[in-house]
């Protein structure tokens, strides 16, 4: 198994704002995420919260009218010669990215295969089209590696496939090229922006398990991206709950799980859907995300917060320590809240779901 | 894809048969017949239908028609040039027509699909701006007002082209009206190019290719340019069709011995037989460039030759 000791990715303090048309839109306020070789992270929150954008940002393929005001993000990597480097990426230009990082070190699948892939260019061309770029790798050993990829990622009848058209194939076929394609140049860390959305259900399951066989094989480190905290449950070690561009609450996977902090945190676990609930109707946290064009004095979250203090409208709360691991960021943590329970219904839930992790480890 | 083509080529003989059609019933309605003299007696009007084929049935008449049309036989002018084949008197302006709007086409399509290029690798900058500006110069200003203005100037003024057409100088000549009219189409494939390259651009494929860490170039034009020129394509044939067959006015202005004052003089003299050879040969010109482009269309996009094919 991978070194579990040594630090991938640490961005730090990440803010970025978007000058669109209707005014800056402040998108990340503050983000930092530590990532250790070999462990999967997971990014959760509702659409619009910024995580795509701090992945854009860590592969420098952020739109043009983005600016990063603060921050860095330090990736670590070994030259061939197993000399180890760390670069602030956000201090790189386009072009050093592109040829040492893009492809070659971190790697992206995208959510929707549907349309992340090249309708005019043959399934073999797109797969070997970073290796010939990045390591001159001829083309005809590009060809069988990428016919051994697709056999890797279960694609059958591999050698056909190279031919083929991405309209050829189905979606979760086409899922599974476009991580070959990520995996062609042997990156060391595979960012998937919900790579199971825009699939059907048993399809997901399918795509899930081939990322997460894939990152054992290779040893890499994954960061999801989703909204879809069942995915978040299966594969992550480390969980980033993010709202209105802020990490709100962050730790391992048992901590947000079994002991979830942040109201927001609640929120989305109560949300998630559920067979045993004896509640008929699925919650939803109420009200929507905020708009980021407009900046709000204190915790963002405030609105929608039935457990919302006094204090929340005038000052951002700081990140509580729960434990080493756990953090988030709630002034229902300080010392001088009042002593606020997470909801019954959710309490209960938190319980079978334990009771079953429990069933499952015993059998 | 050879059954593809096939299949096209099919189509547009079918289509040129039912122009012909339509063509020759529309000459059959048409009142009168050429032997309209009043001087002519019954009998000797008869033995000049029986020697032109007018007596024979209708149908007879058309196959005879379509045959002759086939051989590169369109019958002779009555009132132009009198008795003249009409395939003569479109041999020597035909390929004028042809060859200026050519000239055009080439022009217009690659300046314009640069233009749109730039507009769009620069969106939302200056050279944006300045490209819309440009394009809506020439979309909107008819090409006589160029024709004038580039005969004015780099005709009379600085006299680097010459300001009539010869034959004897078809370069030189071809230069100043090829430029006038190509502006339209210029401009109409510029802002096409603009903006089919920034929804291409934007696309998530381009992403993928974005995070393979290829570079700039072959992303463009790899990955974007060919998607973008399927639509551009399609806005493009009609033009081709509009410039190949000449303009009335920018032949005028240059004094072109072209197809387009040929078909204007036929109308106003009602020389039948040259209008009708005339709008078969701008429908044959017009199919032939579909069928071009439904071939290039298959050769650009998998999507539209794979399907075709029946998988």
């Amino acid at each position: 198994m991978a070194d579990y000791n040594e630090k991938i990715l640490d961005i730090h303090d990440l803010d970025i704002t978007f000058n669109t048309t209707a005014g800056p839109v402040h998108a990340i306020r503050g983000v930092d995420i530590d990532l250790m070789k070999g462990e999967t992270v997971a990014i959760v929150g509702e659409s619009g919260s910024g995580k795509s954008v701090t992945m854009k940002a860590a592969m420098g393929i952020l739109a043009s009218n983005a600016a990063v005001n603060k921050g860095t993000i330090e990736f670590t990597y070994h030259h061939a010669d197993g000399t180890q480097e760390t670069v602030d990426i956000l201090e790189k230009d386009k072009k050093w990215i592109r040829r040492h990082i893009n492809g070659k070190r971190i790697a992206m699948v995208f959510q929707d295969p549907m349309t992340s892939l090249d309708p005019t260019m043959t399934i073999g061309k797109q797969l070997i089209e970073g290796m010939v770029w990045h390591f001159k790798t001829p083309k005809k050993e590009a060809w069988e590696k990428a016919i051994q990829l697709l056999k890797e990622v279960g694609i059958t009848d591999a050698e056909k496939r190279m031919k083929n058209y991405p309209h050829q194939l189905s979606g979760g076929m086409r899922q599974r090229v476009v991580i070959a394609i990520a995996l062609a140049c042997n990156p060391d860390l595979l960012i998937c922006d919900e790579p199971t959305t825009a699939l059907d259900v048993t399809i997901q399951a399918k795509i899930i398990e081939l990322i997460k066989r894939v990152q054992k094989e290779r040893g890499i480190s994954v960061i999801y991206i989703t909204h879809d905290l069942g995915v978040v449950a299966k594969v992550a070690d480390y969980v980033n709950v993010m709202y209105a561009g802020k990490i709100v609450e962050k730790g391992k996977i048992n901590e947000i799980f079994y002991d979830p902090r942040h109201p927001y945190t609640w929120g989305l676990l109560s949300a998630m859907p559920d067979l045993n609930t004896e509640d008929e109707r699925l919650y939803t946290i109420p009200g929507s995300p905020p708009n980021l064009l407009r900046e709000k004095t204190g915790d963002a979250f405030a609105p929608r917060n039935q457990f919302a203090l006094e204090i929340d409208d005038k000052l951002e709360p700081p990140m509580f320590k729960i434990t080493e691991t756990h953090e988030a960021a709630t002034w229902l943590l300080d010392p001088r809240a009042p002593k606020v329970e997470m909801p019954e219904e959710l309490k209960a839930r938190i319980e079978r779901m334990k009771k079953e992790a429990e069933g499952y480890e015993e059998s | 894809m050879k059954k593809y083509i096939l299949k096209r080529l099919l189509t547009a003989f079918f289509t040129l048969l039912a122009i012909i059609l339509i063509l020759f019933i529309l000459m059959q309605l048409m009142p009168g017949s050429p032997f309209n003299d009043e001087k002519l007696k019954e009998s000797q009007k008869a033995a000049l239908y029986a020697k032109y084929g007018l007596d024979q049935p209708i149908v007879v008449q058309f196959f005879r028609y379509v045959l002759n049309i086939f051989q590169g036989d369109f019958g002779v002018s009555y009132k132009i040039s009198k008795n003249t084949p009409i395939s003569q008197l479109i041999q020597t302006r035909l390929p004028v027509s042809v060859m200026v709007g050519g000239v055009a086409v080439v022009i217009g399509a690659i300046v314009g699909m640069l233009l749109g290029l730039l507009a769009a690798l620069k969106h939302d900058t200056i050279w944006d701006t300045l490209a819309t500006i440009i394009s809506v110069i020439g979309v909107s200003v008819p090409s006589y007002v160029f024709a004038l203005a580039l005969s004015y100037t780099l005709g009379f003024q600085l006299q680097w082209f010459p300001m009539l057409f010869s034959t004897k100088d078809m370069m030189g000549s071809t230069v100043l009206p090829s430029v006038s009219l190509s502006m339209f189409t210029m401009a109409s494939i510029a802002r096409f190019t603009r903006s089919e390259m920034l929804e291409v651009l934007g696309s998530d494929y381009m992403l993928l290719a974005e995070s393979k860490g290829i570079s700039g170039g072959s992303l463009i034009f790899r990955h974007a340019l060919r998607n973008a020129l399927i639509p551009i394509i399609t806005v493009l044939a009609p033009l081709i069709v509009d410039l190949m067959t000449g303009s009335l006015v920018v032949e005028k202005i240059f004094s072109i011995p072209g197809v387009g004052s040929l078909l204007v003089n036929a109308i106003q003299s009602n020389d039948y037989n040259v209008v009708i050879s005339l709008s078969f040969i701008y429908s044959a010109m017009y199919i032939l460039i579909m069928l071009v482009v439904d071939i290039l269309y298959g050769v650009i996009d998998p999507r539209i030759r794979l399907a075709k094919k029946g998988e």
